[in-house]
């Protein structure tokens, strides 16, 4: 992502033919009641509270094998939750997935994989359709609307920073370099919610801030962004809010509410101490590394 | 059926010369050679569209296992009297579903899938000799199974290829997208609302039927020649999904009639010559691609 974009495109301009867009900022876009959730027969977590509206940019936190994953899986549709209600734009979940842009936990590809990059963004659109695209005869019968696509589909690479090393193969990328052209994948549908497993983990500092900033961008723009996390630092400043669920408990609220030395102090059940830096900037310091959680 | 040596008596005549019409009228010149090339091609069409798939997805493993359930298939037919063909479709696309049925889902299930058709193979290639041996000397065809023969192809199997080819061929087009999709990126595809399982077993059927039709040429051993190497080769050579399909596709074509007339000419077994034209391709292509990338990586560097 070059930081220096041209015209701030919003991503609702930069996707056309129009199509449902996101809500009016302060609709409601999540709601859970009292949600628990219940895998290979082990209780995860209980008593979700958490209301979640468009635009904001949520993240997911906690210890590995919390039930964070299991929770965006949940808002899919995917994954029945064991105990209370659970509503995603406005209907129970998986009715909606149309409007849902999806990003699973830690997918690379490997050389071998013989694909560009841009028609793994393009699947984003018409994957699920059934039949098989034919891009010669296409652009030679449907000319006008081809082009359209083809336009929409640059707009949204461009968007991302990816426009570069598209047209490579993806398994010839960095990591980095996948991570974006997936956010791009979700990003086509013009979706109004979206829902990242973990987009930086395996990343550099930089391309982390790159990716986090261009999320919150996204988010501005009237797109609800949950994302994955599970060290909180790095995107911290781009919150509106956090969900934490750790040890089968579950907090939600705005970060300055939730995330307190008492709070983090009272989850993990380890202390943790909360710091104001000058700037007004919040860090987590203590919080116990994945490492240590990793039996599950 | 006829034999290898009875092909040898007619070929013997035919000699390669420069001139390419007169070469093409030398092959050309018999039924069984006009609808080994029909036949061929059908096959070629077939394999190629199917193969790029299999080596997108990474399953040539599991076009191998087919190929080895379609020998107690064919064996099986010829033991009780049936055309070989029958048991070359019906065990493969049972063997398909039986592979399907048995494979785990979820985390690692990539490496437990491997060892369910392991299994799979194995059985079937021990069926297979077991029917060999219930039939009393039947060697000859034996090696036919095994390592191909083109000459036992007459205008009804080259109609029942055509008509599967035809069948599965649609199939393919109209689950291609969502099989792209559920292919490179299973997750994604699955919350998108295509029925990946439903999907990877249809696809696991049309590759046995690709596998059956191919192993008429090739023999279940060389199966892959026709099923993967194209599509390998053209893999290697583009990463445009619609170029590489087309591509593998006319490999595959080029592959077959280029074996079948090398076999006709040399009066060598034409599995040997299918391989050996693929892989030639197979070699050229992996060696432009290593030359272009390390070209690409000097400019980016300069």
């Amino acid at each position: 992502m070059s930081p220096a974009h041209p015209e701030r495109n919003s991503v609702v301009e930069a996707l056309d033919p129009p199509g449902p867009g996101p809500s009016p900022v302060g609709a409601p876009t999540v709601v859970a009641a009292g949600v628990a959730a219940r895998a290979g027969g082990r209780l995860l977590f209980e008593g979700l509270d958490a209301t979640v509206t468009a635009g904001q940019f949520v993240a997911v936190l906690g210890p590995n094998g919390a039930g964070k994953s299991t929770f965006l899986r949940m808002l899919l549709g995917l994954h029945p939750p064991a105990a209370g209600s659970l509503t995603v734009l406005g209907e129970r979940p998986g009715r909606r997935n149309h409007d849902i842009g999806y990003l699973p936990q830690r997918r690379s590809f490997d050389s071998s994989v013989r694909i560009r990059g841009v028609d793994l963004v393009r699947l984003g659109v018409d994957g699920h359709r059934w039949g098989t695209p034919l891009p010669l005869v296409r652009r030679l019968f449907d000319r006008a609307r081809f082009e359209q696509e083809q336009r929409h589909l640059d707009d949204v690479v461009a968007r991302v920073g990816a426009t570069a090393y598209g047209q490579r193969a993806i398994g010839e990328v960095s990591g980095g370099e996948q991570q974006r052209l997936l956010i791009a994948q979700a990003l086509v549908r013009q979706p109004r919610l979206l829902l990242l497993d973990e987009p930086l983990d395996s990343l550099d500092l930089p391309n982390q801030q790159g990716v986090a900033a261009l999320l919150q961008q996204i988010s501005a723009d009237g797109v609800t962004v949950v994302i994955v996390a599970h060290d909180v630092n790095p995107i911290l400043g781009y919150l509106d809010q956090v969900i934490y669920i750790v040890g089968g408990r579950a907090l939600a609220g705005p970060p300055e509410t939730v995330i307190t030395t008492e709070n983090l102090s009272r989850l993990y059940g380890a202390p943790i101490e909360v710091i104001r830096t000058s700037s007004g900037q919040l860090v987590v310091v203590g919080q116990p590394d994945a490492a240590s959680f990793h039996a599950h | 059926m006829l034999t290898e040596a009875w092909a040898g008596s007619v070929a013997a005549a035919a000699r390669l010369s420069w001139d390419l019409h007169r070469d093409l009228r030398l092959v050309l010149q018999y039924p069984f050679m006009r609808n080994a090339f029909v036949a061929g091609a059908v096959a070629a069409l077939m394999c190629g569209a199917i193969g790029w798939f299999a080596v997108l997805r990474g399953e040539t493993y599991a076009a191998h296992t087919l190929a080895s359930v379609a020998f107690p298939g064919a064996s099986g037919a010829v033991y009780l009297g049936l055309a070989p063909l029958v048991g070359y479709f019906g065990f493969a696309v049972a063997g398909a579903a039986l592979i399907a049925w048995l494979s785990p889902l979820g985390p690692g299930g990539g490496e437990r899938h491997s060892a369910t058709v392991g299994a799979v193979q194995a059985m079937a290639l021990a069926l297979g000799f077991w029917f060999v041996s219930l039939y009393q000397g039947f060697l000859s065809s034996l090696s036919g199974f095994l390592f191909g023969s083109f000459l036992g192809v007459t205008r009804d199997d080259v109609m029942v290829l055509a008509i599967t080819a035809l069948l599965a061929l649609g199939l393919l087009a109209i689950v291609g997208r969502p099989l792209l999709f559920a292919s490179v990126d299973p997750r994604v595809a699955e919350a998108a609302g295509v029925p990946v399982r439903a999907v990877s077993l249809l696809y696991l059927i049309l590759l046995g039927c690709a596998v059956a039709e191919a192993s008429q040429f090739t023999g279940v051993l060389l199966v892959l020649a026709l099923l993967v190497v194209p599509a390998a080769t053209a893999s290697a050579l583009t990463a445009r999904p619609s170029v590489g399909l087309v591509l593998s596709v006319g490999l595959a074509l080029v592959t077959v009639w280029a074996g079948l007339a090398a076999a006709y000419f040399t009066n060598r077994p034409v599995g040997f010559w299918v391989t050996s034209v693929g892989f030639a391709g197979y070699g050229l292509a992996r060696g432009t691609a290593s030359v272009r990338g390390r070209w690409t990586r000097r400019v980016v560097a300069a």
